[in-house]
């Protein structure tokens, strides 16, 4: 839960890796592995013109470049947002992606 | 380092929902009876539906020491998901209430034009469901007299038989050996990797079909199946054929030009965070169209493999297995569906993964 809004956290995704260890040792990596995630979806979503933050370590923060935003909880709730505020599905198959994540772009 | 589900089942002690299902009259009540009179089903509880006939398949079924629940309103997959939902937690409240015997495992038969995935989804989404039961094999009857013709002509025989873990060709004593084996072939090509059994009216296969499942204690053995034993196959195929390109007699223009099998493999470790990116990616966008899909992985920093699998947008939480099915250590990724080109998948796993 969010310690600053209540918001509960829902089921973990299939993409969220349960850490193993102490808490603190939980909390570490699992901070760790959303952080790289983060990371990594930016050098993706660069290709649909918005960029995404962590939010309260329980939710990603969608924005566009014109500033439209959505709080998705998973990686599943986060590809319909992006296709929601611009318009274009996801797809790891397209150019302009492939472009992206290969550094050409 | 992070850890998915451990494949040895330890704490998992939710209930295996094993879904039959196959096209109208392919023998789903009469497999079903005499998996019943089974050891291996003593314990088990059954849903069915009741639709058309009065309940026949219902007044067919021997119930003695069975719970079964009958759902009256209809097809259990047709808008019906929330009556399924509550059927099973009401199973399931009985169960913890001793109002009725312990049971160990739950059969849902669907009817014969039912789509298997709206069950998938309905015991894997709900909120509460999901704490209580899992998934596990999806059993998949066909007429060894009339399955290749329902497979050509009917969209719902075909998905039925594609989604499969375990698909039983029934009534092989009213066909001739020659055409079975070419239903089996068929069978083979539209879902290389499930186990496929001819049933003789016998009850010996109730072991075969539920003994193991990718989310079960025996995850390792399902694994083998999928990608090294290859089920499928029918007897005296060379054993050295490429993975899953087994020729078959052609299902014809209605349906199977648009279904194939894609066969991805990635020699290095892959890494996790890019990989849960692309799969995530790759089901948004073609999750419709992906009627199965099966992975087993080797992840940096994992000393074991990795399984995922699913149906169309549902991915099942992925399984640490154990140990290597096999010293092969290649990370391969199987789909069946109405596909893009399998060169672009292989090409963007790879640049995901290189990124």
């Amino acid at each position: 839960m969010c310690g600053l809004c209540g918001i509960l956290s829902g089921e973990a995704h299939w993409a969220d890796l349960a850490p193993q260890g102490s808490a603190d040792e939980r909390s570490r990596l699992g901070r760790r592995e959303r952080l790289g995630r983060v990371a990594y979806l930016n050098r993706v979503l660069g290709a649909f013109a918005c960029s995404v933050s962590d939010w309260q370590g329980c939710r990603y923060q969608v924005s566009t470049f014109t500033g439209k935003s959505e709080l998705p909880e998973n990686l599943a709730e986060l590809w319909a947002s992006v296709e929601r505020l611009t318009g274009i599905k996801p797809d790891p198959l397209s150019e302009d992606v492939l472009r992206r994540i290969s550094g050409d772009a | 380092m992070m850890q998915a589900q451990e494949s040895n089942g330890a704490g998992d002690d939710r209930i295996p929902a094993n879904v039959l299902t196959g096209f109208l009259g392919s023998g789903k009540t009469s497999l079903l009876k005499r998996l019943l009179a089974s050891a291996t089903f003593l314990n088990c509880a059954v849903l069915i539906n009741e639709l058309g006939e009065i309940g026949l398949d219902h007044q067919l079924l021997d119930v003695v020491d069975q719970e079964t629940v009958v759902l009256s309103n209809g097809c259990i997959c047709c808008g019906m998901r929330s009556d399924l939902a509550a059927a099973l937690l009401d199973l399931n409240e009985k169960r913890d209430r001793g109002l009725v015997p312990n049971f160990d495992r739950v059969v849902i038969e669907t009817t014969g034009l039912a789509d298997p995935v709206a069950v998938l989804n309905t015991v894997f989404n709900d909120a509460k469901l999901r704490h209580h039961f899992r998934v596990a094999t999806v059993i998949t009857t066909v007429d060894a007299v009339f399955g290749f013709q329902q497979l050509k002509e009917h969209p719902e025989s075909f998905k039925q038989a594609a989604v499969a873990d375990r698909i039983v060709i029934t009534k092989a004593d009213l066909a001739e050996g020659t055409s079975i084996g070419a239903l089996h072939a068929v069978l083979s090509e539209i879902n290389p990797s499930c186990l496929i059994v001819t049933s003789y009216n016998d009850a010996t296969e109730s072991e075969i079909l539920v003994g193991h499942d990718a989310n079960a204690r025996s995850a390792l053995n399902e694994v083998q199946h999928w990608f090294f034993d290859r089920p499928s196959a029918i007897r005296g195929r060379r054993a050295d054929t490429p993975l899953f390109s087994g020729r078959a007699k052609p299902l014809g223009p209605l349906h199977a030009p648009t279904i194939a099998t894609a066969s991805l493999t990635y020699d290095q470790p892959l890494d996790w965070t890019a990989f849960g990116v692309w799969l995530s990616m790759l089901v948004h966008g073609h999750g419709e169209k992906i009627l199965r899909m099966k992975g087993l992985l080797n992840v940096k920093g994992a000393d074991t493999p990795v399984v995922v699998h699913g149906v169309h947008h549902l991915v099942h939480p992925p399984v640490h297995l154990s140990a290597w099915p096999t010293e092969d250590r290649r990370s391969r990724l199987v789909l069946i569906g109405d596909l893009p080109p399998v060169d672009q998948l292989q090409k963007s796993l790879e640049l995901f993964n290189r990124g």
